[in-house]
């Protein structure tokens, strides 16, 4: 019998979030690491984004997402840090300031590895249908976006001949344009929200370059077909955003997409008994993207939904520099941790709470708004002092903000209790 | 010429099979759809009843007791999940009591044990979750729940490995009377046969009209269903019944056998005996039912929603026993609830009633025990490390979710009667099930599936028909 | 009274997501004004897109004894957009053979644009079963 493995640092996650925190920790200095992934391949869903568009931050190039996962991969390779594919972290937990990440793949079984430190990166999944309460049949032909995408990418198979794509997501508009570019007529984008959870830039290439309708405040209120799907009834819904009746109109289709939202996958951080943010879905993070369990961090999707996988590349770093500061003892211990609230139409901010005395210089609060706005301000208060104030042409909760804070200006403050980030609308 | 031939592969058709099966008889199944428990069986609440409901002295109290009492020795010998967690049917005024008390009566008038009704203070004692609106209830220990699917499955498996055949997509269109018995058209040719069973479900009226002057009518009744997530499974221990109305039990509020939350189903008669499609008004009327019974219904939580179709008789009773005008056919029909409690009494009930008919000896060489496919998922961490030292592919996840590894898929594939379909897949090792509702691994499902059935991806289908998944190549269409 | 080949078109500006609706005059189809910018990036893309507008099309090419069926490919550069259909159709009798390099050119001068088509993933062969 084997004994247990022992790692300073796991990395659950070989997708761009895992890599990217992975290869900043072995520059950090971290030499015994170990990054699990679960599928075949490093890189994560990037390989099947065969589009472009990535890396303009990073790199001042657009890329493809493969190509984009590539660079990362050779980094990686090239640091040579080890990795395991087609293993399943099945479990995680905490004894004391021990992690215990459990296993699980064909060649060696299953096998506990006891580590110093931990990254969560194991990214999001999509809304499937049930989750969005579509009534009607369930037949064959009803695919989240992604799923979609990995057949059409991936497998080189089509998974319909007309469709109808629910959900004005990103992966729905990308999904557009590569089914019409693959052969297949894409009908209609129905979204329900009375604004495009996407990229302007997308909805201009994506379905506009094509002549695909987009629906707004519209959405799918009927599934038809007992075996494959054979139409879907879409409906204008109300600012409540239920149905009107009356508005109904019959499509005929093969084919159902469904691009709803993403959801962080964190079945593993509730193992670990981590709280969650009700509102990402994500752990709460201090500044240094720690849970609230000692050493483990958590960066990208599985923190919260990115729209750029830049700023996951980014965000990842820092966690990966972190998680080595925090093994070489470089990380002082948790201090006084001040809460960072949203509100006025900030929905939640990541981190979540901020330790002055440990953070950097600067400090990336990224964030998201509640609704779409104009001409607004982004307001930073302490106290009930401004720190900060933010013309903004454009707010919308399809685009994450970002603000930075400054080290300078929060330290010394004495009568620092909470931060506040809101929006505030022209008076 | 077969002996007895059986029509319907859902939980009845296949509890009967299973006890034919005990019997020197050449006997088959025939199903329209690609697999098991395609129709009624696999859409409902997977509720093992105590046996309260039905009136005294009719065939359903009879064999819902019965039912109740094998279930626990049954999941032992065939390997299927069940859990006595009892039941409490809620009443919510003061004036419902007397209802509780009927009920409590004739429940032990049709021989239950251990009912009891609690008080207010007793109820939340009983199971904290209850609403606060739920003033007393009939609380019965012997009620439990059932994996639908695993039990006509396992039925299924243990009556083809004791002989019994099954045909699928194999649809009875025509039934004709002949000298030696009957003569079934189907829509992979016909059959003759000495004895039929019909176990159609919404079918069987149609089935039965056809060789008898004595017409019965069996009304498709629709049921819809939310499945909530894991994570909140235990937000009740108990099942929770609602004091009946003249459409049913009501909506219930239960943990499933598998530890999600199931709330359903409504009651509404319907023409189309395929119209499995769940509505908006279903819906809505589910959570506002359910939120009855609990407090907070984690309506955010529903996972999938769906409707099944119960096979309604007008009187009200099951219909089993040989056809008057027809020697030789016998009906199972009319089996909505308590119909799954009562396959085992029913499977036996109606074998019994063929011997009479159709003497036959017993084998000596049946085997009466059948073993499920093993689960990763529950299984401890010793029996994981022995099952991946087996066989490696047990150590392989393809559904993240419900833990679902390829070994279990390629198990369910290969053994008799393996899946040939996602839904099959699904139904026998729940790859698919958890809250991502197989975004993630239907790609390696299919490709599993492809690769042991020797076939193309885009040959693989959900469920029946023309249910394919691909329609084709990138730039077919261009 | 409208002059013979005089315009009024409007694009939606992506640079970024301000999205401002921006009006080009045109005039036998030269630029004669740019209103409803709020930068110059806006009226650079505005008369971009509307006398000479191009794409990177992403698409993808067959492979025989990869690892999966299919790599991902793209146009080098951009193309002229009413073109993009086009250059996806051109890929669909092309069959590469694995091993295939990020990189290696796919096809060139794809119809007639001047621009090749690239691999943008690697595809090892499969392996042996």
């Amino acid at each position: 019998m084997r004994g247990t493995m022992k790692k300073d640092l796991v990395i659950i996650g070989g997708g761009p979030a895992g890599l990217a925190a992975a290869a900043a920790a072995r520059e950090t200095g971290v030499e015994d690491l170990l990054i699990l992934e679960r599928d075949q391949h490093l890189g994560g869903i990037l390989n099947q984004c065969i589009h472009n568009g990535f890396g303009l931050h990073t790199f001042q190039e657009e890329l493809t997402g493969p190509e984009y996962a590539g660079r990362y991969v050779e980094k990686v390779r090239s640091l040579e840090i080890p990795y395991k594919l087609n293993s399943m972290v099945v479990d995680l937990r905490a004894e004391g300031s021990r992690k215990i990440v459990t296993v699980m793949n064909r060649e060696e079984g299953m096998y506990e590895i006891e580590a110093r430190a931990v990254i969560l990166a194991m990214g999001c999944r999509e809304r499937p249908r049930g989750a969005l309460n579509i009534p009607g049949y369930r037949p064959a032909g009803i695919y989240s976006a992604g799923t979609a995408q990995r057949y059409v990418n991936r497998e080189g198979r089509m998974p319909g001949r007309e469709a109808v794509i629910l959900g004005s997501g990103d992966i729905g508009l990308i999904m557009a344009r590569r089914l019409t570019l693959e052969g297949a007529k894409v009908k209609l984008v129905a979204e329900i929200q009375p604004y495009s959870g996407g990229l302007q830039r997308n909805i201009v290439q994506c379905l506009d370059d094509f002549g695909i309708p987009l629906k707004l405040s519209h959405t799918v209120v009927d599934i038809r077909g007992k075996e494959r799907v054979e139409g879907v009834t879409v409906a204008r819904v109300d600012e409540n955003l239920k149905p009107i009746p009356g508005t109904e109109e019959e499509i005929s289709c093969d084919t159902l997409l469904l691009s709803c939202g993403l959801i962080p996958e964190n079945e593993l951080t509730n193992g670990l008994g981590t709280s969650l943010n009700p509102v990402t879905g994500g752990p709460f993070v201090n500044e240094s993207l720690e849970t609230d369990k000692e050493g483990v961090f958590a960066c990208g999707n599985v923190l919260h939904v990115h729209d750029l996988v830049d700023y996951v590349s980014e965000e990842a770093a820092q966690a990966g520099r972190n998680a080595a500061a925090f093994l070489q003892g470089n990380l002082s211990g948790r201090g006084r941790e001040i809460p960072l609230v949203g509100t006025d139409g900030v929905r939640y901010t990541v981190p979540s709470s901020i330790d002055v005395s440990r953070m950097n210089e600067t400090q990336i609060v990224r964030f998201r708004v509640g609704n779409a706005y104009r001409n607004a301000y982004l307001e930073v208060r302490c106290g009930g002092e401004l720190l900060l104030s933010l013309k903004k042409p454009v707010l919308a909760p399809g685009q994450m903000e970002q603000v930075l804070l400054k080290k300078a200006d929060l330290a010394g403050r004495k009568d620092l209790k909470e931060i506040t980030f809101r929006v505030r609308t022209q008076v | 010429m077969y002996d007895v031939i059986v029509i319907g592969a859902g939980v009845t058709g296949c509890a009967i099979a299973r006890e034919l099966a005990r019997f020197r008889w050449k006997t088959a199944v025939l199903e329209r759809a690609s697999d098991v428990c395609e129709g009624t069986s696999k859409a409902n609440s997977g509720i093992a009843h105590a046996g309260y409901d039905a009136k005294p002295g009719t065939l359903k109290a009879k064999l819902n007791l019965e039912g109740s009492r094998m279930m626990e020795a049954l999941s032992k010998e065939l390997d299927f999940p069940y859990r006595r967690n009892g039941s409490l049917v809620l009443c919510f005024e003061e004036t419902g009591k007397t209802e509780l008390e009927r009920l409590r009566a004739q429940g032990l008038a049709n021989g239950v044990e251990g009912l009891e009704i609690l008080d207010r203070k007793q109820l939340r004692e009983k199971e904290p979750g209850v609403s606060d609106q739920a003033v007393a209830a009939l609380y019965a220990p012997t009620g439990g729940i059932v994996c639908p699917f695993d039990l006509t499955l396992a039925f299924a498996e243990n009556a083809a490995a004791n002989g019994v055949e099954f045909h699928f997509t194999t649809q009875v269109t025509h039934m004709e009377k002949i000298p030696q018995g009957y003569r079934l058209d189907t829509s992979r040719g016909s059959y003759e046969t000495r004895a039929v069973v019909n176990a159609a479900g919404v079918y069987a009226g149609e089935l039965h009209n056809q060789i008898s002057g004595k017409k019965i009518r069996i009304i498709p009744r629709k049921g819809e269903y939310c499945l909530m997530d894991k994570s909140v499974g235990n937000l009740v221990s108990h099942t929770l019944f609602q004091l009946p109305t003249a459409y049913g039990k009501g909506v219930l509020v239960t943990p499933t056998v598998h530890g999600n939350l199931l709330a359903g189903p409504t009651a509404v008669d319907v023409e189309d005996p395929e119209s499995v499609n769940t509505t908006r008004e279903g819906m809505d009327e589910v959570f506002k039912r359910a939120a009855m019974s609990v407090n907070g219904l984690p309506v955010k939580q529903v996972i999938t929603s769906f409707a099944g179709l119960r096979a309604h008789e007008e009187g009200n009773d099951f219909i089993i026993g040989m056809v008057q005008d027809a020697p030789g056919f016998f009906d199972a029909a009319g089996m909505e609830s308590p119909g799954l409690t009562c396959a085992p009494a029913v499977g036996k009930y109606v074998a019994a009633m063929v011997r009479t008919y159709l003497p036959a000896q017993e084998k000596s060489d049946f085997i009466p025990s059948r073993k499920g496919i093993p689960h990763i998922a529950s299984a401890s961490d010793a029996e994981r490390k022995r099952l991946i030292g087996e066989n490696p592919l047990y150590g392989n996840v393809v559904c993240r979710c419900e833990l679902v590894t390829e070994g279990e898929i390629v198990d369910a594939i290969r053994r008799p009667l393996g899946a040939t379909t996602l839904d099959g897949v699904k139904r026998r090792t729940r790859a698919g099930m958890g809250r991502c509702q197989a975004g993630f691994c239907l790609p390696k499902t299919l490709e599993i599936l492809a690769r042991e059935l020797g076939q193309d991806i885009g040959q693989i289908r959900k469920n029946n028909g023309d249910s394919y998944f691909l329609t084709g190549f990138d730039k077919d269409g261009l | 009274m409208k002059e013979i080949g005089r315009e009024e078109k409007s694009v939606i500006c992506i640079r970024c997501p301000l999205g401002c609706h921006i009006s080009v005059e045109l005039a036998d189809g030269k630029i004669q004004s740019i209103t409803g910018n709020t930068c110059p990036r806006g009226a650079e893309y505005a008369a971009r897109e509307l006398t000479d507008p191009r794409r990177t099309v992403t698409s993808l090419v067959r492979v025989r004894g990869g690892e999966y069926p299919v790599v991902s490919v793209k146009t080098a550069g951009d193309i002229p957009r009413d073109k993009m259909r086009d250059c996806a159709a051109a890929l669909k009798e092309i069959v590469l053979t694995a091993p295939v390099r990020m990189g290696d050119v796919v096809l060139e001068n794809v119809c007639g644009t001047g621009v090749n088509m690239v691999a943008t993933a690697d595809m090892a062969k499969a392996p042996e079963t």
